[in-house]
């Protein structure tokens, strides 16, 4: 366990200075990669909290990528038209400040995933996959057919929005708010999973009739869980549109629900920093691989192939050992013996 | 007499046309150990799954001290009191002996559960959970991942997170099987002692252990309870011997 933590140490610093290298060498667009890597991997956070605690495998958080991503670019689209977004009893105007925006990108992935989450959490296993993935491709064709937001085009933001007292152009300031929320989402990530919440979420993942025998109801749990994963990710679309400067209607396609799901996987599922490993090592291959082929996917579906065959721990798994540590820290093996 | 704390009536449950359970009537009064016995496929797990809630019977009520709990969900009679070990151990095995058991105390705690704070450096949990291991000998092994666990206990782990929940009642599905001589050896007085904090409706197929221990004995076969009485009664009934026929229940079981 001392390793874990001693590698996502060496992690979180390794993502701080690299962009900050960048920057001393005038290296925007690393810079702009180290960012990506943030975004994408707060984005499997949120999924971490469902999928790696909660045992939830769901195939539809593109939904709340671009719900937060679509927060941002309608928002910030109004007020670059100077037109509100409702004008009758009352109005309401559009805006660029950022924390208004991610106040509305949580809010309203929250509600969706309430809503969702309180259907699908009726079924499991194949049917749990199969429904979340449904919700994700609803939104995903309402967006294209919705012409007053740019429709199949996606919507442009002109300017990113502005935070109060920073200079959001700037890439690396850009870089460290993104890093910075990454970083409070693992704090909270990490305090959940050692919470009275977390463990009743991880006996369910586990056994839900040992649960259900001492008095607690897992549909619960899990919808909370739910709710939480699809708020984070839902923080981390609104990010990336302003990465990006633009949003469309592939935010929530599900595709991006497979490459979250993907990388989570390779990072590490249920390890605190396994999105964290995951989205730098996505990033990179999609960097290399991208780079040499068209067809990296297909290396990107090999790797894949060998670690859910041969490390169920993902990179975190091969470094720091077995044994899903993000709960505790503080169990022990008995003598040798391994299940 | 006073009113019994567990009160079946007239239950029934078909699968098809198998009938698992036929007018079932039963009841089980505070301080007493009543053991149902009957053969391998007679309808027990089934019986004690409806009891439990997990299973919904065809007709018939259920009552947790005088309270009618037969449309309830599992989780409500658990919080009710109605505790349960289960047949085939039942556990978060990745987990800890320790979590387990916490598990069972935060279950019976029964408020809001905390989102941000260590639930490991809950001192009360811990407190309950470690008193819950050391009653049935498992204390030395508290930071042990379940499945690293024998077989045995497993066994002892699920009555202790039974014992967790501050139970009314106590269901126990065959808690002996697999033990060993020495393992039943521990749980018999153990079970002694803890039918004083909850009557236990008791499973099991280990006729020494049933004989030492029960207060009363009911014999269910094919789905039907064909005698309830006090053990040296149930010994000598001939239908019960017929049921058995071929199976120990001889004199020599005391
Ligand atoms: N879910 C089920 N569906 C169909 N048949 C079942 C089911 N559960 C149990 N049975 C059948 O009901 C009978 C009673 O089973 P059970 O209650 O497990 O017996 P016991 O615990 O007394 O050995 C058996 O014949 C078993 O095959
Ligand atoms: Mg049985």
């Amino acid at each position: 366990m001392r390793r874990e933590a001693i590698f996502n140490t060496a992690l979180w610093l390794g993502l701080l200075a690299y962009p900050v290298w960048a920057w001393l060498g005038d290296e925007p667009y690393q810079i702009t990669l180290a960012t990506r890597v943030a975004i994408l991997a707060l984005a499997g956070v949120g999924l971490n909290i469902a999928l790696g605690l909660g045992g939830l495998v769901s195939l539809g958080h593109a939904m709340f990528f671009g719900i937060g991503g679509y927060a941002a670019g309608i928002l910030a689209s109004h007020a670059q038209s100077y037109t509100p977004l409702y004008d009758g009893a009352f109005t309401i105007e559009g805006t660029q400040n950022m924390l208004v925006i991610w106040l509305v990108a949580v809010v309203a992935a929250g509600l969706v995933a309430l809503v969702t989450g309180a259907l699908s959490l009726r079924t499991s296993g194949v049917y749990f996959i199969m429904i979340t993935l449904a919700f994700g491709q609803m939104f995903y064709y309402f967006t294209i057919s919705w012409p007053a937001y740019g429709g199949e085009d996606g919507l442009s933001i002109y300017v990113r929005n502005w935070f109060p007292g920073l200079n959001t152009l700037d890439p690396l300031t850009f870089f460290l708010i993104c890093f910075s929320i990454l970083s409070l989402a693992l704090l909270l990530s990490w305090r959940i999973a050692g919470s009275a919440f977390g463990l009743a979420l991880n006996a369910a993942r586990q056994n839900e009739d040992r649960v259900r025998a001492v008095g607690i109801e897992p549909y619960r749990l899990r919808l909370v869980a739910f709710v939480i994963s699809g708020a984070i990710t839902g923080l981390a679309g609104a990010l990336y549109a302003d990465l990006n400067r633009f949003v469309s209607p592939t935010m929530f396609s599900w595709q991006l629900s497979g490459e979250i799901m993907v990388f989570v996987i390779l990072g590490g599922v249920a390890r605190l920093f396994g999105p964290v490993a995951g989205a730098a090592l996505f990033i990179l291959l999609e960097e290399v691989l991208g780079g040499v082929s068209d067809y990296w996917h297909i290396w990107l579906g090999v790797l894949l192939l060998i670690v859910v065959l041969f490390a169920r721990g993902g990179l975190i798994g091969l470094i720091a050992g077995q044994g899903t540590g993000q709960a505790t820290g503080q169990r022990k093996r008995a003598g040798g013996a391994d299940d | 007499m006073t009113e019994p704390v567990l009160r079946i009536s007239g239950i029934t449950k078909s699968f098809g046309a198998l009938r698992a359970s036929e007018d079932v009537t039963l009841d089980l009064c505070a301080g007493e150990i009543h053991a149902l016995i009957g053969p391998n496929g007679a309808g027990k797990s089934t019986l004690i799954a409806q009891i439990a809630g997990a299973l919904a019977p065809d007709s018939g009520t259920i009552k947790l001290e005088g309270r009618d709990v037969t449309a309830q969900s599992t989780v409500a009679r658990a919080r009710a009191g109605l505790a349960r070990t289960f047949q085939i151990s039942s556990l978060a095995m990745e987990d800890t002996v320790l979590q387990n058991a916490m598990l069972g105390a935060l279950g019976a705690r029964q408020g809001r559960l905390g989102l941000f704070g260590s639930v490991m450096r809950d001192t009360g949990l811990r407190e309950t959970a470690r008193a819950a291991l050391d009653e049935v000998g498992l204390g030395e092994f508290a930071g042990f991942r379940v499945g690293d666990l024998s077989h045995g206990q497993r066994r002892q782990l699920e009555v202790a997170v039974a014992l967790t929940l501050k139970p009314r009642v106590l269901l126990m599905d065959e808690p002996m099987a697999g033990l060993g001589a020495e393992g039943t050896a521990q749980m018999v007085p153990m079970l002694q002692r803890l039918k004083h904090t909850a009557p236990i409706l008791l499973i099991e197929h280990d006729m020494d252990a049933v004989f030492q221990l029960a207060d009363r004995i009911s014999v269910l076969v094919y789905g039907q309870i064909i005698a309830t009485d006090a053990p040296d009664a149930i010994r000598t009934d001939p239908r019960v011997r017929e049921a058995y026929l071929g199976d120990d229940l001889g004199e020599d079981a005391v």
